[in-house]
Parts: C-alpha cells; sequence; structure tokens
C-alpha cells in the first residue's frame, strides 16, 4: 500500500483481521488513569519495614574491612547485611545465570548484589540495614564503617584496553576469537565477523569513508525507580514483590544468590513504570530477603533516583571506527566494523548485538566487523531498548549519509541501492527470511515530510535506517472458560507497553469473540510455566502465539464437548464469530456463552493451556525523518519535525505500537542530544537527578508522526514482528545528519549537546 | 533521626527573635531549603516560616515610588500582576521561566536571591534593575544593592537573625528597558549554563545608561560595571552593543563543569548579553 496524503499516524496494512488490527482500550487502563494500579513502591504489608543500601564512594577500590556494629546499635535498626551474610552457593561462581537479554556469571551476581572484596563503581552496594522507617535506616548507613583502599580507576573503552591500565578483575582473562588465553586484561572478549574479502572490496571503491565515532553511558530513565518488597517465611519459603521485566529470572537469580531451591520463592510481580531493559536484574531483591531472614519481618526497599542511576545498568557508552568503500554508481563494496564497548563493572556490554545489527540494513559483500567487551569502573551495563544497535548506528548511518553526499545520491536512494532483502548474509551469520528494510526505505521516501519543503537558515533534515534483532523466549499461558462465556486469561509477561490487551487479542481473534470478553491477568511465578521476561520486543510476539495456541486449545476442547453435546462428530462442527455450528446441519447452532454455561455438567470446565518457545523471531527494520533548526552561535539544535517509519510485521494493537514508536523516537532524541552519563575524573557520576541528566521534557520535541508497515513476519501467525525497540535505533543518527545539511558539521560524538556543537562549529572555523 | 523545629511567624520582629537563636533559617516556598535540607546540604534545628508575614507578601507597584516586592511572593504573582508586567518586563522574564510552573507556584524571587546560587536566574535581573534589598535584623534595619548581596555559593550579607524582608526596585525611565535571558540546552527544567541581566535608558539614539549582569559564571551573580558604563554617551548601534558585550565576556569567571566547558560559557556570555541588549533595546523604544 503506497503513501499518498499526510496523515500524522498511518498504517500501511497488507492482511485485515476482526480484532487484530483495531484499537480496542486496555484492560489495565481504568487502573493506570485512575491512581490504582499498584506499583513496586505502593506494596504494604502488617510488620513491614524499610531496608537502605549502603553505596561505595569510589569507582575502585580494596575493601578491607566493613564494620556494621555502630549501626546496628542504633536504636530503631533491626539488622544489617554485607555480603559476608549471603550463604556460600553451591554453584561455581563462573556458572551462568539468565538475567534477560543480558547474563551473567553467578560470582558477578552476587558481587553486583553486594561486593565481596572489591568495589568496581561508584554506588556499588556494600551493605544494607533494615529499620522501622526509611529515615533511620537511610540515617543508620553513616555509622556503617569501611575500610578502603582506593585503587585508580579507568571510565572508558579505549583507556580500559590499553596495557597499563588498571585491571579490574585478577582472574579475569581475554576470550579472543573463541579461545581462552592466559591474557589477564579488562577485555573480556575479543570477537570477529568475517563475510568476502574487505580488501578486495575496498580495492573496489571509488570512495572510501572512515570515520571514528564515541558516545556517552546513558540510562533508560524509566519513570519508576527499582524496588523490591521480600519476606522471608520461618519455613524457609520467600515472597519477593518488585516490578521488574524478568519476573522468572529475576526469582530464579535471587535462588541462585541466596541459594535456595527455586520451589522457595514467589515472585509477584507488581505493575512496572517502565523498564526499557533496565529491570531484568534483581539488585534490591536479595538483599530485601536477607534482611527479612535476619528481622523476621517483610522488608521493602526504593532506590531514590540518584541511587537508581550511580547503582543499576544503564547502557554503555561506546568507541567505534567505521570504514565504508562504494563505487562511482553508489554499490556499496566494502564494511568495516571497529566496536569497543564498555561493559562496565562486570563483562557482558551488548557489542555483540552491536556487531549483529551494525551493517545489517545493507547488502554488502565484503565485511569486516571487530568487537571487545571491556570492563570498565561503571555501573555494570544493562539492557536499554535494542541494546547496542543506536550506538553502531550512530556510526554507520553517519558515513552512509557522507557517502551518499560526495557520490551524489539521494540518501535514501543511495539505502535502497544497497537495501538488504530476503536471502541477504550477515557478515555474523544468518541469511535474512523475510524483511521489511526496503519497504521501511520506501515509506520513508514517499511519505509528504520527506518531500516537503524545508526553508529558512541552519535548517536541516536528516535520515537514518536501522536494524534490531528482537528476541522471544519461552512462554505460557493458561486460558479459562468461566460459565458466562468469558474468560480468563493467565501470563506471566510483565506488561510494559500494552501486551495484556495485544496477547488477549490475538486469543479473541481465534475464538471468534470481542477482547473485552478477556479478563487478562499477569500472574505470580507460581501460578504460570516459565515465562522469559519482557525484553527484546518479545512479548507481542511469543505470549500472543502462546495465547493463539491456548484459544485454539480451546476451540478444540469447545468443538469436542458440543460434538458430545449433540451426539455428532467433532469434524463437523466449527467456532466462529463466537458460535458452534455444524457444517452439516443449519438447526445445530449454539453460541460460545451458552456452551460456556453447560461445561460443568458435561465433563468439566475448560482450560486452554500452552507453553512455547518459539522457533524463529522476526528482525524489524525503523528509520527516522527529522528536521533540526541549529543555532550555530550558542549550539542549541531545536526538532523541527520527526517521523518514524517502522515495519511491525503486522500491528496487533496500531495505538500500542504508534507509542513504542513514538516513545523510542523521544528516547533517541534524548540520547542524541543532550543524555550523558558526565564522570568526574575519580570515576563519580556528576549529574545522578533528572535536573542534571536532561531526558527531553514534553517542550523539547515535536509530536511524532509514525508510519507503520507491514511486511508480515513468516513464522508468527498474525505476521507479527516485535516493536518496541528499532525505533531507537536511528534518532541520534538521523540528527546528527539533519545537523550537517543544516551547519556543514559531522558530529561524532554522542551527545551533541549545546556545546559540542559549538565547539564542532568553531573546530569547523565558524 | 534528626528532628527539626517549625516555627509559623507572623511579624518580622518574631521571625527575627527566631532567627538569632541560631541555627535556624527562614522558609517562604521551600522549594530550595526544602530540597537542600533532604540532601543534608546543611544542618539546621528551626525552620522559621515567613509566608505570613504582611510586609514578606507585599507586592506595591507605584510610577513614582517604584516596585516594593516582598520576599516571600512567589513567581505566580508576581506574573498574573499586570501593573508589574507593564512595568518591570525584564523582571518577569526570569519571575516566568525559574523552575516549572508548580514551582513558580511556591518559590519567590527573595528566595532565589537567599539562596544565593551561581545560577541564580532572578538576581542579574534585580541587579539590571538596581534592586535594593530590605533587610531586617536584630539591630534594626539596612539596605544592600543587589549586586553586592551574595558572597560566595550559597553565602549571602545576611548577619545572624537578619531576614529578607523585601526588594525595592526604581520606577522605569522613560526611555528604559531590561532584559533577562539565560541558556539551557532543554526548553524548561533546567539550569542557566549562562545567564544575562540587562537593562538599558536611551535618549535620542544614545545610551544614557546601562548595568549588565550575568549568572553562573562566577561564584556569585556578577555585577559587570563597566560593560554597562561602556555604553552611556555611545549611540545605539550594533557596534556599541558588540563592544559591551565583549567586555561581559572577558569579565565572566566561570569553570569547567557538567554544565559547559569555561570557554563555552564565556562566548555564550557574550552571546546572550548582545541579544539581551537588542531585546532590552527595542523595549526601550516602545517605552516613551
Amino acid at each position: 500500500m503506497a503513501i499518498k496524503n499526510y496523515e500524522p499516524n498511518m498504517v500501511l496494512a497488507t492482511t485485515e483481521y476482526e480484532v487484530v488490527g483495531t484499537r480496542p482500550v486496555r484492560h489495565d487502563g481504568t487502573d493506570k488513569v485512575t491512581g490504582r494500579a499498584q506499583y513496586g513502591a505502593d506494596f504494604t504489608s502488617t510488620g513491614l519495614i524499610f531496608g537502605a543500601v549502603l553505596r561505595s564512594p569510589h569507582a575502585h577500590a580494596r575493601i578491607r574491612s566493613i564494620d556494621v556494629s555502630k549501626a546496628e546499635a542504633q536504636p530503631g535498626v533491626l539488622a544489617a547485611v554485607t555480603a559476608k551474610d549471603f550463604p556460600r552457593s553451591d554453584a561455581s561462581p563462573d556458572e551462568y545465570v539468565q538475567l534477560g537479554e543480558l547474563n551473567t556469571r553467578l560470582g558477578y551476581l552476587r558481587d553486583n548484589i553486594l561486593a565481596s572484596d572489591k568495589t568496581l563503581y561508584k554506588g556499588q552496594p556494600v551493605a544494607a540495614v533494615a529499620a522501622a522507617n526509611a529515615h533511620v535506616a537511610h540515617e543508620a548507613l553513616a555509622l556503617i564503617e569501611v575500610d578502603y583502599e582506593v585503587l585508580p580507576s579507568v571510565l572508558t573503552a579505549p583507556d580500559g584496553m590499553k596495557d597499563d591500565a588498571p585491571i579490574l578483575h585478577d582472574h579475569l582473562k581475554t576470550e579472543e576469537l573463541g579461545e581462552l588465553t592466559d591474557r589477564v586484561s579488562n577485555v573480556a572478549q575479543h570477537f570477529q565477523h568475517v563475510l568476502g574479502n574487505l580488501e578486495e572490496g575496498l580495492a573496489e571503491a571509488d570512495v572510501v569513508i572512515e570515520r571514528e565515532f564515541d558516545t556517552a553511558t546513558v540510562h533508560q530513565g524509566y519513570i519508576e525507580p527499582h524496588n523490591a518488597t521480600a519476606f522471608w517465611n520461618k519455613d524457609g519459603k520467600v515472597t519477593i514483590w518488585c516490578s521488574t521485566q524478568g519476573p522468572f529470572e529475576v526469582r530464579d537469580a535471587s535462588a541462585a544468590s541466596l541459594n535456595l531451591d527455586i520451589a522457595d520463592i514467589k515472585l509477584v510481580p507488581m505493575e512496572i513504570g517502565g523498564g526499557f531493559g533496565g529491570k531484568f536484574e534483581p539488585y534490591g531483591a536479595p538483599v530485601a530477603a536477607m534482611l527479612s531472614k535476619k528481622t523476621g519481618h517483610t522488608v521493602k526497599i526504593i532506590m531514590s533516583r540518584a541511587e537508581d542511576l550511580q547503582g543499576t545498568g544503564p547502557t554503555p557508552g561506546s568507541n567505534l571506527r567505521i570504514k565504508m568503500g562504494a563505487t562511482r554508481d553508489g554499490k556499496i563494496t566494502a564494511a568495516q566494523a571497529h566496536l569497543a564497548f564498555e561493559a562496565g563493572a562486570f563483562p557482558g556490554s551488548p557489542v555483540g548485538a552491536a556487531a549483529m545489527t551494525v551493517f545489517a540494513a545493507y547488502d554488502v559483500p565484503n565485511v569486516v566487523i571487530d568487537g571487545y567487551d571491556v570492563v570498565v569502573n561503571k555501573p555494570k551495563s544493562g539492557a536499554y531498548r535494542a541494546p547496542g544497535a543506536t550506538q553502531a548506528a550512530f556510526g554507520v548511518e553517519t558515513v552512509i549519509d557522507e557517502i551518499a553526499e560526495k557520490l551524489g545520491h539521494d540518501p535514501i536512494e543511495l539505502r535502497l541501492m544497497n537495501a538488504a532483502k530476503e536471502g541477504t548474509r550477515r557478515a555474523d551469520g544468518p541469511i535474512n527470511p523475510k524483511i521489511g528494510c526496503v519497504e521501511v526505505l520506501e515509506a520513508m521516501r514517499d511519505h509528504p515530510h520527506y518531500n516537503a519543503p524545508l526553508e529558512g537558515p541552519n535548517r536541516g533534515r536528516g535520515v537514518a535506517v536501522g536494524f534490531w534483532i528482537n528476541g522471544a523466549g519461552a512462554s505460557a499461558c493458561t486460558i479459562m472458560v468461566n460459565p458466562d462465556g468469558s474468560l480468563t486469561l493467565s501470563e506471566g509477561s510483565a506488561d510494559i507497553g500494552g501486551t495484556r490487551t495485544s496477547v488477549a487479542m490475538q486469543a479473541a481473534e481465534v475464538l471468534g469473540i470481542p477482547v473485552e470478553k478477556i479478563n487478562p491477568q499477569v500472574v505470580d511465578t507460581d501460578s504460570v510455566g516459565y515465562t522469559s521476561g519482557t525484553g527484546g520486543s518479545s512479548v507481542t510476539f511469543k505470549a500472543g502465539w502462546t495465547a493463539y495456541e491456548a484459544a485454539n486449545d480451546i476451540k478444540r476442547q469447545m468443538i469436542d464437548r458440543a460434538s458430545k453435546i449433540w451426539e455428532v462428530e467433532p469434524d463437523t462442527l466449527d467456532l466462529q464469530a463466537g458460535e458452534i455450528t455444524s457444517k452439516v446441519d443449519s438447526e445445530l447452532r449454539m453460541s460460545f456463552a451458552e456452551l460456556a454455561g453447560q461445561l460443568n455438567d458435561t465433563g468439566g470446565p475448560v482450560v486452554g493451556s500452552c507453553s512455547l518457545t518459539p522457533p524463529a523471531i522476526g528482525g524489524a527494520y525503523a528509520g527516522s525523518i527529522v528536521d533540526v533548526e541549529v543555532d550555530p552561535e550558542t549550539g542549541k539544535v531545536t526538532v523541527l519535525r520527526f517521523t518514524c517509519v517502522q515495519d511491525a510485521g503486522k500491528a496487533i494493537h496500531p495505538s500500542y505500537v504508534e507509542g513504542q514508536m513514538q516513545g523510542g523516537s523521544v528516547q533517541g532524541i534524548g540520547w542524541g542530544l543532550n543524555e550523558e552519563y558526565f564522570m568526574n575524573e575519580a570515576g563519580g557520576m556528576m549529574n545522578s537527578s533528572l535536573l542534571d541528566y536532561r531526558m527531553p521534557v514534553s517542550l523539547d520535541v515535536p509530536m511524532i508522526d509514525t508510519v507503520i508497515v507491514e511486511v508480515p513476519s513468516a513464522t508468527h501467525p498474525y505476521g507479527a514482528r516485535g516493536v518496541g525497540e528499532v525505533n531507537i535505533v536511528t534518532p541520534p543518527a538521523a540528527i546528527a545528519n539533519g545537523i550537517y545539511r543544516a551547519v556543514n558539521i559531522r558530529m561524532e560524538k554522542l551527545p551533541m549537546n549545546p556545546g559540542a556543537v559549538v565547539e564542532a562549529v568553531w573546530k569547523n572555523g565558524g | 533521626m534528626k528532628w527539626i523545629d517549625y516555627a509559623r511567624t507572623c511579624s518580622v520582629q518574631e521571625a527575627v527573635d527566631l532567627l538569632k537563636e541560631g541555627n535556624a533559617r527562614p522558609l517562604a516556598g521551600g522549594t530550595d531549603i526544602l530540597v537542600n535540607l533532604r540532601v543534608r546540604r546543611f544542618d539546621i534545628d528551626t525552620l522559621v516560616d515567613v509566608k505570613d508575614i504582611p510586609e514578606l507578601n507585599e507586592i506595591t507597584c507605584d510610577p513614582s515610588e517604584g516596585l516594593t516586592l516582598g520576599a516571600a511572593v512567589p513567581c505566580y504573582s508576581i506574573y498574573t500582576n499586570e501593573a508589574v508586567c507593564a512595568a518591570y518586563p525584564g523582571l518577569i522574564d526570569s519571575a516566568s521561566l525559574i523552575g516549572g510552573t508548580q514551582i513558580q507556584g511556591r518559590a519567590s524571587i527573595g528566595g532565589n536571591l537567599c539562596n544565593a546560587a551561581p545560577s541564580a536566574d532572578a538576581v542579574p535581573a534585580l541587579i539590571a534593575l538596581g534592586a535594593v534589598a530590605n533587610v531586617a535584623g536584630p539591630g534594626g534595619t539596612r539596605q544592600v544593592a543587589v549586586e553586592d548581596f551574595c558572597t560566595a555559593p550559597g553565602q549571602t550579607v545576611l548577619e545572624e537573625g537578619e531576614l529578607l524582608v523585601s526588594l525595592h526596585m526604581p520606577p522605569p525611565a522613560k526611555g528604559s528597558g531590561a532584559q533577562y535571558m539565560r541558556f539551557i540546552p532543554r526548553n524548561e527544567m533546567d539550569i542557566a549554563v549562562a545567564g544575562a541581566g540587562v537593562s538599558v535608558e536611551i535618549d535620542n539614539g544614545t545610551f544614557k545608561s546601562a548595568r549588565i549582569a550575568l549568572a553562573s559564571v562566577a561564584p556569585t551573580p556578577l555585577f559587570v560595571r563597566e560593560a554597562g558604563d561602556s555604553l552611556v554617551g555611545q549611540p545605539v548601534n550594533e557596534e556599541s552593543v558588540r563592544a559591551a558585550s565583549a567586555i561581559a565576556r572577558d569579565a565572566a569567571k566561570p569553570i569547567t563543569d557538567m554544565r559547559g566547558t569555561k570557554e563555552y560559557r564565556m562566548h555564550l556570555c557574550e552571546v546572550l548579553t548582545r541579544r539581551g541588549l537588542n531585546i532590552a533595546i527595542e523595549r526601550a523604544k516602545e517605552n516613551k
């Protein structure tokens, strides 16, 4: 379907359904609008007490001793804990623990919960206390005496890779191209992907562009800080209430760190105020559990914003070198990327995903990608909305823009000439299934925004396109038929973006009933099968697929039951539009609700269930078109107009897809323009508040226009692709390209804040 | 746990009596002090609420006497006062950009001055307008020019027991105009990277007087007397404006920090002073 006239939100639908693709009101909407929804901090219970965490004031230090006796003696304080209070583990510290998009070793997990012998970043937890109220708990922290030996710190990947860099982990040996070496360094891993012959590809090129880029550490900036409440019962059973993207991951990580059986822990997911990848780590949950064990009370720990910025998992800064060559007629012949990512204090940066996505929008025959995972004295990096892809796209899409300019091609046409298609091989191995890269670029090219005149001084229009692999993982779902024909759906996926509704819609489509007849519930970890976390844009894809299968299970059972009641063969019956009918006897018909009312007396209730891990996932493309105006005297960049184009496969609930596109675009604008961890030389974050960590406010962004492109994924029952993340990948690059067109400067660092823009103007002789 | 006494006072004398007992601070809108107490920036025993003292709530705008602004008058009361808006647009520039809308319902210009942040948005505007602080204390009352009020970050000339009662600004002369402009990376809810408050008085195409003050580029709001004086007797044109702006830039003594480098901030002082002067000149032309 082609774009004809301008509309702020367009859906280029290729398949229509009854429920899928409509825009019903979300099931949890009333609670959220009226303020009744229970978030992590809202949890309360009889005998609740409060925990507070003492954090390292040093970016790198050896802990000589910790003395909590004065804090314990303070009136109102009920207990204190350090890493020494945690039970020894049955498992090796090297064993891997699943934490959603980023996994870690048990030893690292435990040290990130409470440091044992060393602190590796400012803000790392060192000890904790529980007290009758939060004020007493926080004041008692000052009474804990920690003797530190302060060590030199290192803060960026290039510095961390130097031979004389301070070493964070004495036992961390570099994995070099798949082989574990004897070399102790901060480089946890160096890997390489090769396709074709880079040198030959560069030799064929008429123009070769090489640039180096640096990006700053940035935070997800979810509105609700990390939180955890725990109760350790006398029978050894632990209940945790917290808002998390990964109820099962946090449960399992808590069991691993507390040396408990998984069955001993129940995690009750609270409503979640944003995550964006940053809410997979357990952080306070095991600490609250240990404080509960010591005191017998339920213990609640809520992070302040400063703790959250300094003590959780931001997405890392990176250093990139991108080199690309193209022939005069615009064919890209070679591409090389050097990607060095800060892992933070423990290995596990998203450099792997950066390498998968860096050239994924293009069909390039000759590629070399080198990736480096480098530990530095910053918080352990977490996932953040398409982790690694935004940094990579900032580099690649700037270089592509420069090639287009040098060769005199329209930047979208050059991308279309080289766009990845079905069958294109990525340098990291996979051969593309059906993808929507070309369709996204065509929609950008045809959009009225791209074709509108842009007048006035210091204004420029930039574009960029990007890819995200998307994730899937295990998922389980149970649907119960109630006697009145309504249904109750239980799932294990924390609902961050309206997924209760988008999952229920896929079940409703199967049964031919309105989605309002289904009541979807996110239940605790004792009440549904293992469900991997809400990450990788996976929930509507995997949980929706699971609900689709569970609804089909119900459909089969309901038809079976009707066949027994009517004494006919089940294959003569059908369930459509909420009615059971016979294919051979038009007198035989019964509504879904009528049959539901008879279930208990005709064989028992009907419960549909499904648990599965999708066999394949659908990666997705998105692009940004942005108009900027630059004030060359102050360096301020104003975003005048912004359009996000994204392939959703099939938009199950278009409003929520548009919400993701707008939200990801705004986060990308913030990442591009102002957000950064501003570190002092000693490794302290200087701007650990939302006043100084400058996320965009409403006056900083225009209304984001959206275009949903639908190139159905080959695997999902309705063709859905993950939609939550890819929209953040391109805004920084598109803005950089817009700035170039406005004032003729190439920005090579994020953020492109006013000071940086003025410096670039000065460097350019302006 | 730390206990802090709270005392609501209804007269200047009552407030002064409590303040002179020591380790006490006045509370007006509370938008700075409550935040500072929470992060332990200072430690006090008593909060003296001054919001109910009549003199601190005065807002009198008289064409011949000028403006008397009680120290506790919140920003929104200033920018919703038509007489003040008409006579002191330079003050309104500040009052309407401090914090956000909710903050402006509580925050006062007097509090902004007493908080003595280098980045205080109201102070350069007050200095440009020639404001004088009326102070009451155990020894009686005194007047302090606003440019002399702040002595260091968070420090003022107020002695123990002294209270800022009100600010007084002279009536705007014919042919005068003022402006305050700050630079922030976002479009609201931010701290000035640099700011400039300016006022000019123009007679027959020539500057009769001018005052220029800067924010966020020194330990205190900075009055650059020589920049304003350089304009006196000069014709109103781009050359004289640029020369004065360059003097302002060279007088700035910023540090490099998370809000900007020293060089960038000095550069901004020139840009903001120049842009501010041009607006003030336009306002002066309308003020006949």
